[in-house]
């Protein structure tokens, strides 16, 4: 199967090709909803701001911060995705099937039933350290038995991890209406309603992980073809699969401490990237963060035209995307046979 | 050869073989099943004497504990027992089938299908119809995923892995389509829903006992009758179909059983997780692989799993009555854990 | 008549055929092999033949009869096959497999005929399994699981043994033995066998009819000492060889060229034949 952009040439052509993609999710995100906002009227907000325009203020407060919390959870979760699919060598890998997911809402629920916590902010943290432990038990649970990690194996482990805590979730909930209420639209998946600030303690992690996702790409091209040959060449395996492993863990867990159980895009990007560029991961990096940006940015957006004036929570939005995506991938069958 | 007892009739049109071991644990669990549920039935926020129980059932009782009795407690407990049964057998014949021990109707979407159906009669419908139509809302839910999952599924024929992945895919897409509702739905029709979808036999009356039952009644019967390509069909396809079996229209009736057994069940409890997927493990440790031993074994495991989760459920936190739901994922899902660990050389 | 033949049978499982157009008749009573190279088509032309695979073109017959026509049952009562690398589940017993070799024979009310018996004690009396009828398979060396799965389809009853290299995995003794069985039981019942083989000796030394397959049809077939010549090795496996004589039982042997230690006295104890 020849990816779309087989020369480095042609694969410069499509990254600037995505980062107008990009871009323009980017500012229909800010233009598109509720109340509809012409371009003229964004580009203005941003050169010459008119304190009293109401439309200047949407698009400053709860737009932007939206858009850019959709466009950094999109492309964190994409690279996340892609960094899973190589470390476990199974295209069907996806922070959501990982049980990270998971995790992270048993921890939120845990704060909230016993230590009554109940800022947005707060839950970040707490969400976050629910996917590292969530993330731990999996790759431990997968990695059990003579041929390590298999694709059924770590999918099954997901299961059996996202089974455990989803039941002790239930156990807590089911006994609260009011815990209930409080977690559920987090539960679904959200990136609206939360201001810039929350992201600021969390952003200096993300980057961080983003650019040294970027710089590992060629280690992990090396550690594809498999871990006998890496070792061969002289790569130190189980540092590059450490350092992998906590990026997927900052990346998806910030994801999901942000903006809740957010599904599928760490699955579908990577694979759309992957017919795109082929299997280089240093391509495979940058194309999966505008890729993965762009596809929340448009979901969100989708979202909120759906069931007007509800609107759809993205997890959602994301899942109905990405099953018949899934299903896709499970025909074709992933042993390229 | 002496483990096994053979019998024919003397024109031979009739002759089985059977286990002795598996004739032996049957008969020991049947006794331990009554005893348990004996206790069981006296045990509560009132606590009754076994012996009166005994007398109740016998027709010997003073009458003053019939209400207990016989309105809350028996038919809660075999509501109970029948939907532990079925989840028990469902699960036996996935495992079986997609060739892996950890397959339940829950791992590949059953369960979740028929959630989504009964969480969207709660917001939508429970207004105008009455809530005795919700199991059959989520029978049809149950039955509707796995006609999908299997057609998807489908390429020239239907491979486990294949069944597998499809399945907790859509499982996936259905607990999405799930928490939408969730999120949707008014505070009461919310915590309802919750409420089924954690698994509860509260409020269980003989009328979904006498509902349940056929279900149960034919389908476990049914299943027996499909062991020998049981058995057959966990050689592997290229095996079985040598030795004659129709394995894809085999594997379809063997499917067609399991769906409906788990699409009563989590009809009239709710979301019960786990079952399945551990009362046949339990089973294989007492009475080996043959499939036609382990059918009888694992609804009597699994029927007590329930029914004492259930007993635990509405004894352990007096005053409140809980969902035996959690009870049985809470030991359900550790269990699912270790037997992850246990299985890691396959 | 040939019990079982093939007629102009074409075989593929995407785009490209693996075989095309291939007509073979099996001799009855006889032990036929298959060989040739990796990747040339032979197992998938037994597997075809076992009912395993659908043909694109062309027919698989049975008695005359187009196998795919046929109920699976019918089959089963006439062709028993052994897969490559069977798995048996865990903790089953080796007693529990064999008798699964009766399936075709059972109904509803039918599970354990006299027949059944007799045919299940004798499969494992044949096999030198009676030791080990409790034992989980899983337990067993190498050479005694096969010969447990040899048992099943002894068990089945059938005159047609089909064996998907039966030998691969085994060491060198295991693997004379389950052939030695074969031999044997292809000697006192005149059952009819077509295994696929990868070693080319051990086929040549045990086959009475060989097919060599090469570039998706027969290149040759007759009794291995006719066909197996330098030119046929060359052509089939791309391998430079001289053909001598077995020692034991003078079938013909495939010595390949190449690098490895020369020994003197080795060359003159071949020029003694």
């Amino acid at each position: 199967m020849n990816p779309l952009f087989p020369h480095t040439t042609s694969k410069w052509l499509g990254l600037a090709l995505g980062f107008c993609l990009f871009a323009a999710s980017f500012v229909a995100s800010i233009a598109f909803g509720q109340t509809r906002i012409a371009f003229g009227t964004v580009v203005d907000a941003f050169f010459h701001y008119d304190q009293h325009s109401t439309e200047h203020l949407i698009i400053t407060t709860t737009r932007l911060s939206r858009a850019v919390i959709a466009a950094v959870i999109g492309a964190s979760l994409a690279i996340a995705g892609a960094l899973m699919q190589a470390l476990t060598r199974n295209p069907l890998a996806s922070p959501s099937i990982f049980g990270i997911n998971a995790g992270a809402v048993f921890f939120v629920v845990m704060a909230i039933t016993f230590f009554s916590m109940h800022s947005l902010s707060q839950y970040m943290w707490i969400a976050f350290i629910g996917a590292g432990v969530s993330a731990i038990m999996v790759y431990m649970l997968g990695s059990l038995g003579r041929d390590g990690l298999s694709p059924i194996k770590i999918v099954l482990a997901g299961s059996a991890i996202t089974a455990l805590f989803v039941s002790l979730t239930q156990g807590l909930l089911v006994v609260s209406e009011q815990n209930l209420q409080a977690v559920l639209f987090w539960l679904a998946g959200s990136v609206a309603g939360r201001s810039l600030e929350m992201l600021e303690p969390v952003m200096p992690f993300m980057a961080a992980a983003w650019g040294i996702a970027l710089l590992i790409g060629r280690s992990v091209n090396i550690l594809t073809s498999g871990d006998d040959i890496a070792k061969g060449l002289g790569q130190r395996t189980v540092a590059v699969k450490m350092l992998m492993a906590v990026v997927i863990v900052i990346l998806a867990g910030g994801s999901v401490a942000i903006g809740g159980s957010i599904g599928f895009i760490g699955l579908i990007v990577p694979h759309i990237v992957r017919g795109l560029v082929g299997v280089d991961y240093r391509w495979i990096i940058p194309f999966c963060a505008f890729i993965g940006a762009s596809l929340l940015l448009l979901s969100d957006v989708a979202a909120r035209f759906i069931i007007m004036p509800q609107e759809v929570p993205i997890g959602v939005m994301t899942a109905l995307i990405g099953t018949p995506f899934f299903i896709y991938i499970a025909r074709r069958g992933f042993n390229k046979e | 050869m002496n483990k096994y007892l053979s019998l024919r009739n003397r024109s031979g049109t009739v002759s089985f073989l059977l286990e002795k071991k598996a004739i032996a644990t049957f008969l020991v669990l049947v006794c331990v099943f009554i005893i348990l549920f004996l206790g069981g039935l006296s045990v509560g926020s009132t606590m009754l004497h076994p012996i009166e129980v005994i007398k109740h059932l016998f027709g010997l009782g003073s009458g003053e504990y019939t209400f207990i009795i016989e309105t809350l407690r028996l038919p809660r407990m075999i509501v109970a027992s029948l939907v532990g049964a079925a989840l028990g057998v469902s699960g036996l014949i996935l495992q079986g089938m997609i060739r892996n021990p950890l397959g339940s109707p829950d791992i590949i979407g059953i369960t979740g299908g028929a959630s989504f159906a009964a969480v969207l009669f709660i917001n939508y419908f429970s207004n105008t119809f009455s809530i005795k139509w919700l199991p059959l809302a989520a029978i049809a839910g149950a039955g509707v995923m796995s006609l999908l999952i299997y057609f998807l599924a489908w390429k020239r024929g239907v491979t486990p892995v294949r069944l597998v992945l499809i399945g907790i895919g859509m499982a996936a897409a259905a607990s999405a389509m799930t928490t939408m509702m969730l999120v949707l739905g008014d505070n009461y029709a919310t915590s309802q829903a919750y409420l089924w979808l954690t698994g509860s036999v509260y409020g269980a009356n003989w009328q979904h006992v006498y509902a349940l039952l056929p279900w149960v009644l034919i389908f476990i019967p049914l299943a027996l009758l499909f062991s020998k390509t049981a058995n057959a069909q966990e050689l592997g396809d290229s095996v079985a179909s040598g030795l004659g079996v129709s394995v894809q229209r085999h594997r379809f009736g063997l499917l067609l059983i399991s769906v409906a057994l788990a699409g009563a069940a989590v009809a009239f409890a709710g979301a019960i997780g786990f079952v399945g997927l551990i009362a046949p493990h339990i089973a294989r440790k007492l009475v080996g692989r043959s499939f036609g031993s382990l059918l009888p074994v694992t609804a009597l495991i699994g029927g007590m799993i329930v029914f004492l989760a259930d007993v635990v459920a509405r004894t352990a936190f007096l005053p409140l009555d809980l969902p035996a739901g959690i009870f049985v994922s809470g030991i359900g899902a550790p269990f699912f854990i270790y037997l992850l660990y246990r299985n890691r050389h396959q | 008549m040939y019990a079982l033949e093939t007629k102009s049978l074409t075989l593929s499982y995407g785009n490209d055929p693996i075989i095309d157009n291939l007509s073979l008749q099996i001799p009855q009573g006889k032990i036929t092999v298959f060989v040739g190279s990796n990747g040339c088509g032979k197992s998938t032309l037994l597997r075809s033949i076992a009912r395993l695979l659908k043909p694109q073109k062309g027919a698989v017959l049975l008695d005359g009869k187009e196998i795919t026509k046929l109920r699976t049952k019918e089959v089963a009562r006439n062709m028993a096959v052994l897969p490559q690398g069977p798995i048996a589940p865990e903790g089953l017993t080796v007693m529990q497999l064999v008798k699964q070799g009766r399936y075709p024979y059972h109904n509803l009310l039918q599970h354990w005929s006299k027949e059944d018996e007799q045919m299940v004690r004798k499969a494992l009396k044949d096999t030198n399994l009676e030791q080990l009828v409790d034992r989980p398979v899983d337990s067993l060396s190498g050479g005694q699981r096969q010969r447990a799965w040899v048992a099943m389809t002894l068990a089945q009853g059938t005159d047609i043994l089909l064996l998907d290299e039966p030998t691969t995995y085994l060491d060198m003794a295991h693997q004379i033995d389950i052939l030695d069985l074969l031999f044997e039981l292809n000697e006192k019942e005149q059952r009819t066998i077509v295994m696929v083989l990868h070693d080319l000796n051990l086929a040549s030394r045990y086959a009475h009819h060989m097919v060599a397959i090469h570039n998706k049809t027969i290149y040759d077939q007759g009794k291995p000492e006719d066909i197996i010549t330098s030119e046929m090795v060359r052509n089939v496996f791309q391998m430079e060889c001289d053909i001598s004589v077995d020692m034991l039982f003078g079938t013909p042997i495939c010595i390949p060229h190449g690098r490895g230690r020369v020994i003197k006295s080795g060359r003159k104890a071949m020029s003694l034949i």
